[in-house]
């Protein structure tokens, strides 16, 4: 039974969930607890917008329904919001100057989701701006720091990206669970280097509406937590079926939380050959080997595929995430909402001011990116290539999925690295997502657990990668990883002395 | 293909986006980098394969056509940089 304020914040979602059904802590402690925790937690800069008076009128609200007997799935549960989701009366920014006063007048079908089953919102949290980075060094709101350092050093690292501030805050013991989206493995990447659990959903599991779009074939929402029963309680919740969304696909949500039962017995998990690639280190493809191990110690089956088409994917998604997003972002223009240059001739002047001002440096490369090859005469040697190139890579799947359940690989091709390390070159930066971005292209379900520790002591990540709508498997071998691995650590708290 | 600073100026300008004279330069340099890594793309035949428009196998759902969320004149004008009453204010478009 926690007694002190660490004790409560360092819970599991489903502990924290039991103790407030067992009615041995009320949602207003345990919240009071975060949001004291959040502002001690600053110099981290987690949160774009912290929401304590907020959060504790909701833990309030929701212990009034706990004393009727009215208890939802996330019952006075305090979480964590990417500030990419839109909540109503909430400033919602995707750190951006272009939306650094937007104060979204609806509410994102996940969030609203969240809300209808109990939980409270803490904040919302620092992210690359438009989600366009793999270091949370982008935002307009300043660089989000790791909450781990490597042994006996006092370097800040990068918390992953782009859900940086979500990654951090659940780390660092700033939520129960944070909410993240995924377009390139905006989810898994920093969960991997924060040493937490971070799962991207199929696409088309979790609906868009509300969610400030980068690239819509390839966004998609899931949550971030400590643990992978907390990441399968909280798909629970977050996904649905959506009108709202055209592209939400029309399959029931199932139970994760019982499908985690069952073990791996006679599980064929597929070892693709294309990610042992050139420069990786050691120790990673180390943890790598000693993962399938652990699947085999449980009665899983080891299965070689091959995935020919993997070292395209990066450069195919450098096309279409640009190509979308400069499609996307050209609502941004100074008229109806967001930020609008002073001092302007004519309305072309007034656009291009506009947005010239409001969009930060890697936003403004992307959306060249994307009209130059959208633009007359590129379209057919970029565009239309990339989507032929999408087509092979989702089909390179489906050919191992023929022989295999679920697929084991790296999450990263290291652990976090130190702020401004890799600022200088675009495109060592888009190499972070190596290992990620070929699920987002096939749309397909991916899970990033937490595996083990480099001999500096920074976190890494095992990815599983499962079939389209195959979630309630990923998640169970998801828990094998996390079984053997027994990831216990947690980051030295530097931050609040 | 290679992008030039006059490109850069061509695309910002089809993008609306200022872009400093003193940054397109730089620009054509960062932008040449990333076609010059993407060209590797060229070395895949791709002859017959046809372009993905669909990640998921499903229809594009329809719905009946009508108001299912209206009215909502005041609520978008709240985050409007210029606006009076329920109109967007923009510079002079007609002389």
């Amino acid at each position: 039974m926690p007694t002190s304020k660490s004790d409560l914040i360092a819970m599991t979602l489903a502990e924290a969930r039991d103790a407030i059904r067992a009615k041995k802590i009320s949602s207003r402690e345990l919240t009071g607890a975060f949001v004291s925790a959040i502002e001690k937690a600053r110099p981290l800069n987690a949160f774009i917008t912290e929401a304590g008076e907020k959060a504790l009128a909701m833990a309030e609200a929701s212990d009034k329904r706990i004393a009727s007997g009215q208890i939802g799935a996330l019952e006075g549960l305090p979480l964590a919001i990417k500030d990419l989701f839109c909540t109503k009366g909430t400033r919602t920014t995707a750190a951006s100057k272009i939306l650094g006063n937007f104060v979204p007048p609806y509410e994102s079908t996940v969030t609203q989701n969240l809300w209808d089953a109990g939980a409270v919102m803490l904040g919302k949290t620092n992210l690359d701006e438009f989600a366009m980075g793999s270091s949370n060094e982008t935002s307009a709101f300043g660089n989000v720091i790791n909450p781990w350092r490597a042994k006996n050093s006092n370097v800040n690292l990068v918390p992953g990206g782009s859900s940086g501030g979500s990654s951090a805050a659940v780390a660092a013991d700033l939520c129960l669970a944070a909410t993240g989206t995924d377009t390139g493995g905006s989810i898994r990447q920093p969960a991997a280097v924060t040493g937490r659990v971070g799962l991207k959903p199929t696409y088309g599991r979790c609906s868009r509406f509300g969610v400030v779009a980068f690239a819509s074939s390839l966004d998609q929402a899931g949550p971030m937590t400590k643990t992978v029963k907390d990441a399968a309680i909280m798909l629970k919740t977050m996904a649905s079926v959506d009108a709202k969304d055209s592209t939400s696909v029309d399959i029931e949500v199932p139970d994760y939380e019982k499908l985690l039962e069952g073990g791996i017995k006679g599980l064929r998990v597929g070892i693709p050959k294309e990610y042992r690639i050139d420069g990786v280190p050691a120790e990673i493809n180390a943890l790598w080997t000693k993962g399938a191990e652990w699947l085999k110690a449980q009665g899983a089956e080891i299965v070689d595929v091959s995935l020919p088409h993997t070292k395209y994917a990066l450069p195919t998604y450098y096309i279409v995430a640009p190509a979308e997003a400069s499609s996307n972002l050209a609502r941004y223009d100074g008229v109806k909402f967001g930020y609008r240059a002073e001092g302007v001739r004519d309305i072309t002047d007034l656009y291009e001011k506009s947005r010239g001002q409001g969009f930060g440096a890697e936003v403004q490369r992307r959306i060249l990116i994307g009209t130059y090859v959208l633009s007359a005469g590129y379209y057919d040697a970029y565009y239309s290539r990339a989507q032929k190139l999408r087509t092979l890579i989702k089909r390179d799947f489906e050919q191992a999925f023929e022989k295999c359940d679920v697929l084991l690989t790296p999450t990263t091709p290291g652990p976090a690295f130190g702020v401004g390390a890799k600022t200088s070159d675009p495109l060592e930066m888009y190499l972070q997502d190596v290992f990620t971005v070929t699920v987002n292209l096939a749309g397909l379900p991916g899970i990033s657990v937490p595996a083990g520790l480099t001999e500096s002591g920074l976190p890494l990540g095992l990815q599983l990668i499962g079939k389209a709508f195959d979630e309630a498997t990923l998640l169970r071998a998801a828990l094998a990883v996390e079984t053997a691995a027994d990831f216990k650590h947690s980051p030295a708290k530097w931050w609040s002395v | 293909m290679s992008v030039d600073k006059d490109t850069v100026r061509r695309i910002a300008k089809l993008a609306r986006l200022a872009v400093p004279e003193a940054r397109l330069e730089p620009m054509a340099g960062e932008l040449n980098g990333i076609f010059q890594w993407v060209e590797m793309l060229g070395e895949v035949n791709v002859e017959g394969v046809p372009a993905m428009t669909s990640v998921v196998a499903q229809k594009l759902k329809w719905r009946e056509d009508k108001v299912t969320d209206g009215n909502q004149a005041d609520a978008l004008m709240i985050n409007a940089p210029g606006g009076e009453d329920h109109f967007f204010v923009v510079p002079k478009v007609v002389e």
